[in-house]
């Protein structure tokens, strides 16, 4: 006897995302549930945490944020191996900024954004024309060279880095601030993402040859989405510059590569949400494994492996699908 | 001085294109690009260490197990991962750096690392060429990359598989018409490009000592030939690892050895810039890269 699994939307799907008139609290509740649990939850968390996972809440915004940064470039058909680029360049800019020109912390973060962003979307522009693995080729060498011209030429510290740099005000404003922009830019790039802006980045990744034959210039696109990816990540560097008072070649690490790479894959790429909830995962995952120390990115590395093979949708997909869906067998005649 | 830098540069042209050899095979004809090359050439290496100091193998017989079992690894990562992941850029990608960073970094962390964990050379003699000391492994590595590449032209140009290869690297369904099992030959391009990376490294790391750390190194320099020559190029190769091997060697002779990884760096920008395909990229020009 054969069988084939049967998928159907559940009732409440079709009746809450076809009408626009609800009319029960339960459908109301399907609708926002998902959007409300996570924005609830990182604005309550630091309240109920003792101060170690404050810590660990705040590392994991930070990889959310730059595991973001990463799939909005892979929405628009770029795959980067070195998120740590951005990270790096906010990180370097806003020590800069604090340490020679003594930019309050709260104003160097936002202008190292800025400054960031315009940065690695200069350095990489040469880079824009060039597809697919080309491109992750190029992004894995450039961080890593980085930290060879700092050693070469030491700029900015040279080997020893930055140090005593301004902290922010005070932990809470540390943890609202980032959780904020985090909740910030998950819902509004996923937006982004569904208007009709995000749709050329879309199609630039599904197909660019027909994106230039509508007429549009996909390099000015892609330039745009480079910025917005870099200035995410540069922003996430400037702010760990100012929680750790320190910046140094440490920021073009690998972690910071690799851990949002394998948070969106984890969680399911294409939809930030699914970055955000790789980033949940896995930060208090590695935490709690943080005694077998240098064994985490062998970990990360072949957990990466596994899940592009087994699940190649990641969490998110196949949380969603079994909220609007059920699943049956039936007999296939 | 001058001379010296010139021969030098040779020798150093000569690694660089074993090196990137087997990483422009494997892409050349299946089109995956193995970043886990690194990992393969840093595993051959400590393969043969442990042949040779914990079993007690000649040197000679380590060398030859050792490539074979990178080749068998090569082959299954093809055969349980990249198979079910082919045809999709991302996924390969990720899978085969996954690959690479947890093996190099399973490899850091046992702590193998030390001056302790070194190969011995082939032949430990030196001679003087002029007023430069010039040893009997660096000529071998010269002589055993020159051959790879006739031999590899010979074997792509006039034998069944190599013939085989070129068709899938040109057109697949269409070598798919002609019989040609494109799994497989997908199959035997990732071994190869493997056995390369351990031949490679069973050459060069008697030069120095193994470290985990040389893996990111070897795969950048890989990567950095690939690019300026363009890839699946194999003439592209061979100008790229000169243009690449001098640049380095003469920095290092009159600027100053931490500069030159900053020349590859400049180098591969600037190839970018003037020719985003490389400099002898033709293959798929048009739609792989634009």
């Amino acid at each position: 006897m054969e069988r084939r699994l049967e998928r159907i939307d559940r009732g409440i799907k079709a009746r809450a995302s076809g009408v626009f008139a609800l009319s029960s609290w339960r459908e109301m509740l399907y609708l926002s549930a998902p959007r409300l649990i996570p924005a609830l939850g990182f604005l309550l968390l630091p309240l109920v945490l003792d101060n170690y996972w404050q810590k660990v809440l705040l590392s994991m915004a930070v990889f959310a944020l730059l595991a973001i940064s990463w799939d909005i470039l892979a929405q628009t058909g770029m795959i980067s191996l070195g998120q740590g680029l951005f990270f790096g360049l906010g990180a370097y800019c806003s020590g800069i900024l604090n340490h020679s020109l003594g930019l309050h912390p709260l104003l160097a973060v936002p202008v190292a954004a800025i400054l960031g962003g315009v940065i690695s979307t200069v350095v990489l522009l040469p880079v824009l024309r060039l597809r697919g693995v080309y491109f992750s080729m190029v992004t894995l060498i450039i961080p890593l060279m980085l930290i060879r011209i700092i050693e070469a030429t030491k700029i900015f510290g040279g080997t020893e880095g930055l140090s005593g740099i301004a902290p922010l005000p005070s932990k809470w404003v540390e943890l609202y601030f980032i959780l904020s922009v985090l909740l910030a830019a998950l819902f509004g790039f996923r937006r982004m993402l569904s208007s009709d802006y995000g749709l050329v980045l879309k199609a630039i990744k599904d197909n660019d040859l027909s994106v230039i034959n509508a007429g549009i210039n996909i390099y000015w696109y892609k330039a745009q989405a480079l910025f917005i990816a870099g200035s995410l990540g540069a922003l996430c560097g400037a702010f760990m510059t100012h929680v750790y008072m320190f910046v140094g070649m440490p920021v073009f690490a690998l972690d910071y590569s690799i851990l949002p790479i394998a948070a969106a894959v984890v969680g399911g790429p294409g939809t930030l949400a699914g970055a955000t909830l790789g980033a949940a995962i896995l930060v208090p995952l590695s935490e709690i494994l943080r005694g077998i120390g240098g064994l985490r990115i062998v970990f990360y590395g072949y957990f990466l492996v596994v899940f592009i093979v087994v699940l190649p949708e990641g969490i998110f997909h196949y949380i969603e699908r079994k909220y609007h869906q059920f699943d049956r067998w039936v007999e296939v005649e | 001085m001058f001379f010296g830098t010139i021969i030098y540069a040779l020798f150093n042209t000569a690694i660089l294109a074993i090196t990137a050899l087997g990483f422009n095979l494997t892409f050349g004809i299946s089109g995956i690009a193995n970043f886990s090359y690194g990992a393969m050439y840093i595993l051959a290496a400590y393969v043969s260490w442990m042949l040779v100091h914990l079993l007690g193998l000649p040197f000679w017989l380590s060398v030859f197990v050792s490539i074979a079992i990178t080749m068998v690894l090569g082959a299954l990562i093809y055969r349980f991962v990249l198979l079910r992941v082919r045809g999709q850029v991302l996924s390969e990608v990720i899978a085969t750096f996954g690959i690479g960073l947890g093996t190099l970094e399973l490899f850091q962390y046992l702590g193998f690392v030390g001056f302790e964990y070194t190969l011995p050379v082939f032949i430990d003699d030196s001679f003087m060429i002029g007023d430069t000391v010039v040893d009997w492994q660096r000529l071998l590595i010269t002589i055993v990359a020159g051959m790879l590449v006739a031999g590899l032209w010979v074997f792509t140009h006039h034998t069944r598989l190599g013939l085989a290869f070129r068709g899938i690297a040109q057109d697949e369904s269409t070598a798919l018409t002609l019989g040609i099992d494109s799994d497989l030959m997908g199959m035997l391009s990732v071994s190869m490009g493997c056995g390369l990376a351990a031949l490679a490294s069973l050459l060069i790391i008697p030069l120095g000592s193994i470290s985990p750390s040389e893996g990111y190194d070897v795969l950048i320099k890989a990567l950095a030939v690939c690019i300026i020559g363009g890839l699946g190029s194999t003439g592209g190769l061979i100008v790229a690892s000169f243009i690449v091997g001098f640049a380095e060697r003469f920095t290092d002779a009159y600027v100053g050895s931490q500069w030159t990884m900053i020349v590859s760096l400049a180098a591969i920008l600037i190839v970018l810039v003037v020719k985003p395909s490389g400099l002898f990229g033709r293959q798929k020009e048009l739609a792989e890269r634009i």
